[in-house]
């Protein structure tokens, strides 16, 4: 019963109270670059979430049962990025294969996640905090929903902004950080519900 | 004059983050002080020169359908080198910096500098492009930097700047503060701009 437990605390809390984009600040660079469109916002999150998944199990699983037995630790984060790198690799191949829909949904954002620190950086949070593999499976699905939440909210904005009358030297990259701030600012509303 | 020019776009036209929007997530995150904000583009402008060197160098040989890979694996091994020795040198800085130390590897300003420059230029310039470009992540990294540390806590590097009786803005020190900070400085830098564009413009009409 406690085990269950603290599964869905740690989904919740990396999902929502601790949310990648808004806390962490991790995979700013996608949150701002693909969030112009809903469908692609949610798309580009499906993909984090799934390689995150994956990625999460993966890294957990080399890290714990070979790079501390073997006592490579200082390697983790080449080994990290080769991993995250090999399996976006595999993914792509594998969903092209077998669901062509699929990859038609979001083949273009699959290469581009290696280098989103989301995924790098999550993993590496699973192993600082020390959490088992259940755990971090579900922290690596977690992640990759409140990533996916986070964009396709900032999607749902910025539509609006379209349509809004901005000063000229705000247009662009300035009223969307702007906006991505104040959206901050009401996730903050989730600090202190769970550590 | 191809080196000046080389190393002085880096605080003109490819100013990161401002004019080249990339690798945001450091410095959003590590700009709650001006120590911070100097020490983390420090790191990233070691690993930048280093990288864009050795990419130049290898730049005959790496294949180029497996170039990217090629390329994270050396900047990876860099990031090694800088935590290493940050741990040992700079113990205090690297623990406040954490996790954002391992994710220069995936800094998008670095893998964009060795795909779009360091793989194409000779290694002098690769060198002197990645210095500038460095330097000038760090120059905004610090600017950032001041800004949220003065109205967030009300200091500048850790001296108090204001008697007791002021009252921090800390929403500058918290997340949201990283966003709109950085949203109202690039709004500066285009309105500065749009106001030597302009002016500039008055003054050829004048002369005709």
């Amino acid at each position: 019963m406690s085990g269950v437990t603290d599964l869905i605390i740690a989904f919740l809390s990396i999902a929502l109270v601790n949310n990648l984009v808004f806390t962490k600040f991790l995979g700013i660079c996608p949150y701002l670059g693909v969030s112009k469109k809903t469908d692609m916002a949610v798309g580009m999150g499906l993909a984090v979430t799934f390689v995150l998944t994956l990625s999460a199990a993966m890294t957990w699983m080399i890290n714990n049962l070979v790079l501390i037995p073997l006592d490579l630790g200082f390697t983790k984060y080449i080994v990290f990025i080769l991993v995250i790198a090999s399996m976006v690799q595999l993914v792509e191949m594998y969903v092209r294969k077998f669901y062509p829909g699929l990859y038609q949904s979001f083949g273009i954002f699959l290469p581009l996640i290696t280098t989103n620190c989301a995924i790098l950086g999550t993993c590496l949070f699973i192993d600082l905090w020390g959490y088992g593999f259940l755990k971090a499976v579900v922290a690596g699905f977690g992640g990759g929903l409140g990533f996916t939440m986070a964009i396709a909210l900032m999607a749902g904005i910025r539509e609006r902004l379209e349509l809004a009358e901005v000063p000229r030297p705000l247009q662009g990259a300035g009223i969307t950080l702007v906006a991505a701030g104040i959206l901050t600012l009401a996730f903050m509303g989730f600090s202190g519900m769970v550590r | 004059m191809r080196i000046v020019k080389e190393f002085s776009k880096g605080f003109t036209t490819h100013l990161p983050p401002f004019r080249l929007v990339l690798g945001l997530c450091p410095v959003l995150a590590v700009t709650t002080t001006v120590a911070n904000g100097i020490g983390m583009g420090l790191a990233a402008t070691f690993v930048l020169v280093c990288s864009n060197v050795l990419v130049s160098l290898l730049r005959k040989v790496i294949p180029s359908k497996v170039r990217i890979a090629c390329f994270i694996v050396l900047i990876a091994t860099f990031v090694v080198i800088v935590e290493i020795i940050m741990k040992a040198f700079f113990f205090p800085l690297s623990q406040s910096l954490g996790i954002f130390i391992p994710l220069i590897v995936v800094n998008c300003i670095i893998l964009g500098r060795a795909e779009a420059f360091a793989a194409k230029n000779p290694v002098h310039l690769a060198a002197v492009d990645g210095l500038g470009i460095g330097l000038g992540f760090t120059l905004s990294l610090a600017v950032l930097g001041t800004v949220r540390e003065i109205l967030g806590a009300g200091t500048f590097l850790g001296t108090p700047l204001f008697g007791e009786s002021f009252e921090p803005f800390t929403l500058f020190a918290k997340a949201p503060g990283a966003f709109i900070g950085l949203g109202v400085l690039l709004f500066l830098l285009n309105a500065v701009d749009r106001f030597r564009l302009r002016a500039r413009e008055e003054s050829l009409q004048r002369r005709f």
